[in-house]
């Protein structure tokens, strides 16, 4: 089990862009042990925690199996029953040792019974068929042939229970509990019942959902979301601590995620905000499309109305009411002179205004944060184009010229760190927009200003077209603003996550847990 | 493909030694397929009721269950309009070694216990749950209107 918080060299490594390219991370490791000075003051930094970093472990399977077998063996030990009793116990009590050993010494029948454990000497299910025996599953009565049966003695053939069990692993996914195939009885299929009717592909399966299955059942744990990835985070904070704090993870391949929720990296956002943000998203991008400038609600029942023809007099498709598209009042105290609004000031049509104003304000509101936020996912994706297209130039220098590969490196460098920083802003834009305005608020969007603008800048520079000449210059610049770049997300994040454990920041809307 | 011996006997059985009030004959063409009537059990709201089901075997029977549906306009809170009924053992607990016998004996016995707690029709259960005697009402006169020949 390898240890670890994050630290500044890792925030370059990885982004929700993963997917449109390929990090080579041994291209990093050379470049850092070139040992370039702009660089260096971040590196030093490494050890101290930041704010916004959490504990957090790598756990690879081998672990996760060592840890199971562990506690089976522990409680085995303890209860004095087999070592696939304990499993089948622990997990019905999702691996909480202390309370099964405690409710187990209460009364052990009660919890032998819930857990569907048979206490009896380890014999084998293969069993011989009973006289007059019929399989209750195929119909099958021939005296001969394997049968298998567990503890309660429910007799199946042996046919009819390797069906059943690859039933049950290959096509349901169970694990935690494969009962007895009679109806009603709550024996827990074992292991070794498994394993003497099943093909070893199927076996290895319903191991593999195991795994699965005591990972999912333990708080401290959480699979890593990158494909192919076989590890798990451990990270013993409480649940409950995610509304204040962010708990970044990255595994050590690379994959730099949220343990609380899953999904990618979203600091500073908490996830009930994130969750909140997300939905609001998926909710309002179509709204947010048709209303434009050329539509407006209808002042009775809010349905949005588009004016299509250069008349005044508008009726609400839906509720029919009758309104200037003017003044937004009622048409019936137009009288005669619809063809010139003259009522614009009239207390009815500025109710109907105000309540537009509002509703139109609120869409608006919410508009300036989602461009904001849309726009930087946008932008890395093109930062990331522009990097390919530099680098195959830079290659060609290579080949042409006397650069060496680590010194057209800082590039890739540069995009990760851009990347990063972009994903950092396009989460400040969701915390934003359920922010209350204050006093605090105002060094918030300070500091969210500067990263912006400091983001803004080192991509206009890598924008710049690459002459030979000037490579060492452009070189030095880039690093600068990389390091300054990477510098301000500290900032951010620094201060966004001390206020939060602080709860110094004030939101419209309450939001809940994970 | 052959019919497994399970379902041959079992409906061999079917034919040969009903359960009481409960019907079911397999199509000529597809020996999986079966027209099953269940009457409304004695003091039931559907009671003198003949409701007529449809019982389907899937390939994978009997390691997944049979699916049946209400074909008859029926009011009770574990089936829904579309006639799909919401019962344990057609769900998680199905177990292969029921059989079509025990699961039509299960759906006669919904029919004499509705259960509004574990609803399919929602609109069906809060009515059950404010005020029984006014659905039973209801349920008697729906069977009485859809359910007698
Ligand atoms: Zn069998
Ligand atoms: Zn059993
Ligand atoms: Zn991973
Ligand atoms: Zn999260
Ligand atoms: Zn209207």
């Amino acid at each position: 089990m390898s240890s670890g918080s994050l630290s500044d060299d890792d925030f370059a490594g990885s982004s929700d862009f993963d997917e449109e390219y390929d990090s080579d991370d041994g291209s990093d490791m050379e470049y850092e042990q070139a040992g370039d000075v702009g660089f260096s003051d971040m590196i030093t930094e490494k050890q101290r925690k930041k704010a916004y970093e959490v504990d957090f472990s790598v756990m690879p399977l081998a672990d996760i199996l060592s840890a199971q077998s562990s506690a089976s063996n522990h409680v085995a030990g303890i209860l004095g029953v087999t070592l696939d009793q304990a499993a089948t116990l622990l997990r019905a009590f999702k691996w909480n040792k202390e309370r099964l050993v405690e409710r187990y010494m209460d009364n052990p029948q009660e919890i032998l019974d819930q857990a569907g454990v048979v206490l009896e000497e380890d014999v084998s299910p293969v069993v011989k068929r009973p006289k007059g025996f019929v399989c209750m599953i195929c119909f099958d009565d021939s005296s001969s042939g394997p049968a298998l049966a567990l503890r309660c003695h429910h007799v199946f053939c042996q046919p009819c229970y390797e069906h059943y069990l690859t039933q049950k692993i290959v096509e349901e996914g169970e694990s935690r509990k494969i009962l007895c195939p009679e109806s009603g009885c709550n024996v827990v299929v074992n292991e070794q019942t498994i394993k003497k009717a099943v093909p070893q592909a199927v076996l290895d399966k319903y191991r593999k959902l195991q795994d699965r299955a005591y990972v999912a059942d333990l708080d401290i744990l959480r699979w890593c979301p990158a494909p192919n990835c076989e590890n798990a985070i451990e990270c013993r904070l409480p649940y409950s601590s995610f509304t204040s704090i962010v708990p970044t993870v990255m595994c050590s391949c690379g994959y730099k995620f949220c343990f609380g929720c899953g999904l990618g990296d979203h600091q500073p956002a908490p996830c009930g905000l994130v969750k909140m943000w997300q939905k609001k998203c998926a909710d309002d991008s179509e709204t947010a499309n048709w209303i434009s400038a050329h539509t407006k609600e209808c002042g009775k029942c809010q349905s949005t109305i588009e004016k299509n023809g250069g008349c005044n007099h508008m009726t609400c498709r839906k509720c029919k009411y009758e309104f200037c598209w003017v003044c937004m009042g009622p048409w019936s105290e137009h009288g005669t002179s619809w063809y010139n609004c003259n009522r614009f000031e009239e207390s009815s049509s500025t109710d109907a205004r105000d309540q537009q104003a509002k509703s139109r304000a609120s869409l608006e509101r919410y508009l300036h944060y989602y461009n904001r936020f849309a726009n930087h996912e946008h932008s890395a994706k093109l930062d990331r184009d522009l990097y390919t297209k530099t680098e195959k130039k830079m290659e060609e220098m290579q080949r042409t010229s006397d650069l060496s590969w680590i010194e057209v490196q800082f590039l890739k460098k540069a995009v990760d760190v851009l990347t990063s920083c972009r994903m950092t802003l396009r989460w400040t834009y969701a915390f934003a927009f359920y922010l209350a305005k204050n006093n605090i608020t105002e060094l918030f969007e300070d500091n969210q200003r500067d990263l912006e603008v400091a983001v803004e800048a080192l991509s206009e520079l890598l924008e710049k077209p690459i002459e030979r000449e000037k490579i060492a210059e452009l070189r030095q610049q880039v690093l600068d603003k990389t390091v300054y770049v990477g510098s301000r997300r500290e900032v951010v994040l620094e201060d966004t996550a001390k206020g939060l454990a602080e709860g110094r920041w004030e939101f419209f809307t309450e939001f809940a847990k994970v | 493909m052959a019919l497994p011996k399970r379902i041959i006997k079992e409906t061999e059985r079917l034919l040969a030694d009903p359960a009481p009030g409960i019907s079911a004959i397999p199509h000529e063409d597809n020996l999986r397929y079966f027209d099953v009537i269940i009457e409304g059990p004695n003091q039931s709201p559907f009671e003198g009721g003949v409701f007529k089901l449809e019982l389907f075997l899937p390939e994978d029977y009997p390691m997944a269950p049979p699916k049946v549906r209400f074909m008859t306009k029926i009011y009770h809170p574990n089936i829904d309009k579309l006639g799909r009924i919401c019962l344990d053992i057609l769900k998680d607990k199905w177990s292969p070694a029921l059989q079509i016998r025990t699961v039509l004996l299960s759906i006669q016995a919904l029919l004499s216990s509705p259960n509004p707690d574990d609803p399919l029709a929602n609109d069906v259960a809060q009515h059950w749950k404010e005020n029984e005697n006014n659905a039973i009402q209801t349920a008697q006169e729906w069977t009485r209107k859809y359910a007698t020949a």
